[in-house]
């Protein structure tokens, strides 16, 4: 027995050697090609500037073909409609995840939160096709618009998306409030509403904030839904009608135009800043949402 | 059960608990519990863990409620009126008795709005009180005024332990309970801030029910006027503290406080 051991040894230690290499070369090589993916958007987006003026590209028309690039409408658009869908999935995500967690049931919880979970697996290229079939003819209809592929729209379904991921986030965050803040409230004679609404999601509102950028990171990033929704007319949305209009988000218009660009011409460039300006954008939002987690382990840490 | 007269004329009966029983799920955690708690007196309950103390606590406030799949059986008066009868209200029943627990547990929030809370979900009279005079007056009854007076918008969880039971008992007595339940409240506290618990429950005594849940027979026997001693279940023996702590009527009482059993 021994014996057969201790010629193990090099060999145990030869593989656990080869394993952590692999391990370590993959985990490099992945931070790596990210970094390359970021270098490369910088040198095909940054050159745009040499190509275009500042002042076409911060202007408020999107015309490649006359060569005005003005960013703003397709930033605007893709903002408004962001915005939009987590002012509608906010109330329902965080409303949900309340039911599911505080008052639902154990039984209605066990068949809500696996159907939570199949909708957020349900293909972003479906929820378009049902926002374009049902949804638009619908408001088209009701709302008496000119058509049915507005920011609304767009808003609405990405909303839908958008829920799931609110939903689970913020239930986890529910989730972790202690027990002994409830009972304290209980305790002296609060509802139970006033319990989850005055102390429960106070205490949660880290996670809350959490759920809601991650929310947002996945809204904004969003592609195939909104080209499909939301009519893709690049005008700037300034009055209120805007939300009821057409409108263009910078992802539509990278997915449209980019297939038929000419590579290295000014159009090219632009797309690729676009590209910029929405890895930016995310990048904001996930740095606001790691802060505020970082906030919470902090507190945590402290008590 | 063994009992003594306990009626001396300046004593008023607060609660009487009258053949309680309680079950979680089929397990009958307490059994024919009777018992008689004066106003303005400190009743400590003792016995080993897993007796029922911490049950028979929540028996009085109706926390037990928050459990699913249990179940009271018998009679708990406060003030004449059976807290068990269907027409009772749970929520005015709460903030009639108040609880603190056995760790310190303020919200997540600034001093003030922890002391605050209750006043604001319950409502106050806003005629003759407005929420800073209730606050002050909540933190000097729980005796933190002078230590907290200077930063009530800091976060309550920065305290030490001690001063966070003692912002408890602030919160609890700010929404004027007539009884105060107190559950092994200084178990996560050092000696000192023992010390000052206990200081503040002689303070508190004098307009408040108090009962107390310990594990340390020294406490119980330093602090209250009545002892009761819980074992499996039941009510062993009931008495004035010092009776039972000189002369114990049962031989488990006996064992127990003497260090032989438990
Ligand atoms: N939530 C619960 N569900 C089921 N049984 C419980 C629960 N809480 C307490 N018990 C049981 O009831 C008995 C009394 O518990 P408890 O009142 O907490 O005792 P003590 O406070 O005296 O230590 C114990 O046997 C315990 O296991
Ligand atoms: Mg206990």
């Amino acid at each position: 027995m021994l014996d057969t051991k201790s010629t193990d040894q090099p060999y145990r230690k030869w593989v656990e050697f080869a394993i952590e290499s692999l391990i370590r070369v993959i985990g490099f090589s992945s931070i790596g090609f990210v970094f390359l993916i970021f270098l490369f958007l910088m040198r095909e987006g940054l050159t745009a500037l040499l190509d275009v003026s500042w002042g076409n590209l911060l202007g408020t028309r999107w015309y490649p073909i006359l060569d005005i690039y003005g960013v703003l409408p397709l930033l605007l658009g893709s903002i408004l409609v962001t915005l939009i869908a987590i002012l509608i999935a906010l109330p329902l995500g965080v409303g949900t995840a309340v039911f599911v967690r505080e008052v639902a049931p154990g039984w209605a919880r066990e068949i809500l939160k696996p159907m939570i979970e199949v909708m957020a697996g349900i293909p972003s290229v479906v929820l378009g096709f049902f926002g374009m079939t049902l949804l638009a003819p619908l408001f088209l209809k009701y709302l008496g618009l000119a058509t049915g592929l507005t920011a609304f729209t767009g808003s609405v379904i990405l909303a839908y998306m958008a829920l799931p991921t609110i939903i689970s986030v913020a239930e986890d965050a529910l989730d972790a409030v202690p027990k002994s803040y409830r009972d304290a409230s209980l305790a002296m004679g609060a509802t139970q509403w006033q319990t989850i609404w005055r102390v429960v999601i106070p205490a949660a509102r880290s996670g809350i904030l959490t759920a809601i950028m991650l929310g947002l990171g996945r809204a904004i990033g969003e592609t195939m839904l909104v080209m499909m929704v939301t009519g893709n007319a690049g005008r700037m949305p300034l009055t209120l009608d805007s939300l009821f209009r057409p409108i263009r988000t910078m992802t539509a218009t990278i997915a449209a135009e980019m297939g038929e660009v000419a590579q290295g011409s000014s159009h090219y460039h632009v797309l690729f800043a676009l590209g910029i300006i929405l890895f930016l954008v995310t990048f904001i939002i996930n740095l606001a949402a790691a802060s505020a987690i970082f906030r919470k382990r902090r507190r945590g840490g402290l008590r | 059960m063994i009992r003594v007269d306990q009626n001396k004329n300046h004593l008023v009966n607060k609660i009487s608990v009258e053949n309680l029983y309680f079950y979680y799920g089929k397990f009958p955690a307490l059994k024919d519990i009777t018992i008689q708690i004066q106003d303005r007196q400190i009743t400590a309950l003792i016995g080993p863990s897993g007796c029922g103390k911490s049950t028979f606590l929540r028996c009085l406030n109706r926390m037990n409620d928050t459990i699913p799949n249990t179940r009271a059986v018998g009679k708990v008066l406060l003030d004449d009126k059976n807290i068990y009868s269907p027409d009772a209200d749970v929520i005015n029943l709460r903030s009639k008795v108040g609880m603190v627990f056995q760790r310190p547990n303020p919200f997540p929030q600034s001093i003030y709005n922890n002391v605050a809370f209750g006043p604001r979900v319950l409502g106050f009279d806003k005629s003759t009180k407005n929420l800073d005079d209730i606050v002050e007056e909540s933190l000097r009854g729980a005796a933190l005024w002078d230590e907290v007076k200077d930063k009530l918008d800091q976060d309550a969880q920065a305290l030490s332990l001690g001063e966070q039971q003692r912002l408890c008992i602030a919160r609890t007595i700010a929404v004027k309970p007539d009884v105060i339940l107190m559950d092994e409240p200084c178990s996560a506290l050092d000696p000192i801030a023992t010390y000052e618990i206990e200081e503040l429950m002689r303070i508190l005594k004098e307009k408040y029910c108090i009962i107390i849940v310990t594990h340390s027979m020294q406490q119980a026997a330093r602090v209250s006027d009545w002892t009761g001693f819980f074992w499996l279940g039941e009510l062993v023996e009931f008495n004035h503290t010092h009776e039972i702590f000189t002369f114990p009527r049962s031989k488990l009482t006996h064992d127990y406080i003497s260090g032989r059993a438990g």
